[in-house]
């Protein structure tokens, strides 16, 4: 939680991508009722204030629920989507890396990675080896 | 004024559909009309008595002014509230208002889409709608949407109360039984729980089984004060209750994906019809996917959250079972185009009236009605009809 920053003079959507094109991860927390929001807005869902501050996450979470898309193998074949709760309190669409896409389970602890490669920057999870 | 008090104060005077299944060669708005003109002649009336329009479509945001334009109306009521395939029955409730205030006197709710058998395909059709409406943090992951969001649902009520995929597919062999019943109704081929079992997966645990179909079809419905709809020549249906409520847009919004609004709706709607879960004779809800008629049975409250899985199983909700869910084949077997709750009011009048065939539930006076909108259960619609000879003490 070290790195907080005011919020710039842009969007909350577009700082939140030009952060994620720095491989940096960020989500936003309230200086007003103290909860964290995603995904970036002008307001707290919770409590309407403009004090939103871009803070790094501890990065871990848990699977909330998961489906396996089902693609032609020639097309890429099948790929995971989940959803995650950041320990933070939030929930994210995202996508389990480093299992087979069928082997992703609810209740697994992940941890979260900025992936840059090839298109769009965008957040993954990996299995985290912590103590469950 | 309270809300409460348009209990029973309207009713649905006639019923259309067009096109339904495959409708080659024509357009939305063409199928439309021919349903609407269907609903205003079941009704006793011309359409130049139409002076109240509702309506919305997935591709056109001024969508009513087409309609305004093509039907050559004036109506002095418009609503074009679109909150997803629910929007036909949320509208119930602003034509209700309308209808009592005297904004109007003849309100004709419509929809069509020829999506199934449009030459532009559908997915150019629908990126052309996610570029102008896009989804920044859930497109990258490519979710295969709507039915990996519904997926999603199905896969953590599956973990959080022990629903399994064969109970999933009592829900898709249910709705086939009643399609095979209703000549109207476009998939009516054998299915048997196993064949759904084995069924190529879409997105887990969903097989195509457990998705609505993908075709053509216009229906309508038209909505006058009681007092006037007992001119007309048809039984009256009565619409003792509707409300309508909206938490969130995407799944990953969703605040516990094993509840849906339906729960405020369906309090709300009982509340306003003065009836319970248990004084319903026939039930429609909106089974974009399986996992729907299971959440929604849960969260009206006609079985317990977490039990709907138990709920529909040994053909409890198919013909001859204990509750006639889905009586026309639902969106699962019977007409989706697209968006589907006009159909779910459309069939609930032609039970209450009588004359379903082989598929009617004897001594129907009662139905539910219960529409889903959005790519995540987003917006909840539920209404309760009513005939006269209900016995629920409404004028």
């Amino acid at each position: 939680m070290n790195h907080t920053m005011s919020a710039p003079a842009a969007g909350a959507q577009a700082r939140y991508f030009q952060l994620l094109a720095q491989g940096r991860f960020l989500i936003q927390h309230c200086q007003d009722c103290g909860r964290y929001v995603f995904y970036p807005r002008q307001l707290c869902p919770h409590c309407a204030s403009c004090a939103l501050r871009f803070v790094e996450p501890k990065g871990t979470g848990t699977v909330y629920s998961s489906t396996v898309v089902r693609r032609k193998p020639d097309s890429g074949g099948d790929y995971d989507v989940s959803l995650i709760d950041l320990d933070e309190g939030i929930r994210m669409m995202s996508r389990v890396e480093g299992v087979a896409p069928g082997a992703v389970r609810i209740g697994m602890r992940v941890r979260a990675r900025v992936a840059l490669g090839g298109g769009q920057p965008m957040v993954v999870f990996d299995p985290c080896q912590e103590a469950q | 004024m309270n809300l409460n008090d348009l209990r029973g104060r309207s009713a649905i005077v006639g019923v259309g559909t067009a096109g339904c299944g495959e409708a080659h060669g024509f357009n939305d708005i063409e199928i439309l009309a021919l349903a609407a003109k269907a609903a205003v002649e079941d009704a006793g009336l011309k359409m130049s008595d139409i002076d109240g329009l509702c309506t919305a479509s997935l591709g056109s945001a001024l969508w009513p002014l087409n309609v305004v334009e093509y039907l050559n109306l004036r109506p002095s009521f418009v609503e074009g509230t679109n909150i997803g395939g629910s929007a036909f029955v949320a509208q119930l409730l602003p034509a209700m208002l309308a209808l009592e205030a005297g904004q109007c006197k003849h309100v004709l709710v419509c929809y069509g889409s020829t999506q199934r058998t449009d030459p532009t395909p559908r997915r150019a059709r629908s990126e052309a709608r996610d570029m102008l409406d896009p989804y920044p943090f859930e497109a990258p992951y490519q979710p295969f949407n709507p039915p990996s969001s519904y997926a999603l649902m199905a896969a953590r009520h599956m973990y959080q109360y022990g629903t399994t995929e064969r109970q999933l597919a009592e829900v898709a062999v249910a709705a086939r039984r009643w399609a095979q019943l209703n000549p109207e109704a476009f998939a009516r081929g054998p299915l048997s729980i196993e064949e759904v079992l084995a069924a190529r997966k879409i997105s887990d645990p969903f097989s195509i089984y457990d998705c609505c179909l993908v075709t053509d079809g216009a229906g309508a419905f038209v909505m006058t004060r009681a007092g006037r709809a007992r001119e007309l020549p048809h039984k009256p249906v009565y619409i003792l209750g509707a409300a309508s409520a909206a938490w969130h847009r995407q799944v990953s919004g969703m605040h516990d994906l094993t509840v849906t609004p339906a729960r405020e709706s369906g309090q709300a709607a009982f509340a306003m019809a003065r009836l319970a879960p248990k004084d319903i004779d026939v039930v429609q809800l909106y089974d974009a996917f399986t996992i729907n008629t299971i959440l929604f049975l849960e969260d009206l409250g006609f079985c317990k959250k977490g039990e709907g899985g138990a709920f529909v199983e040994n053909g409890a909700i198919a013909p001859g079972g204990r509750l006639p869910v889905n009586t026309n084949g639902g969106g699962l077997s019977c007409v989706h185009p697209n968006m589907y709750g006009a159909f779910l009011v459309i069939e609930a009048v032609r039970q209450l009236r009588g004359g379903c065939g082989a598929r009617q539930v004897e001594g129907a006076r009662t139905a539910l009605v219960h529409g889903n909108g959005g790519k995540a259960a987003s917006s909840q619609s539920t209404a309760i009809l009513a005939s006269a000879d209900a016995g629920v003490g409404f004028r």
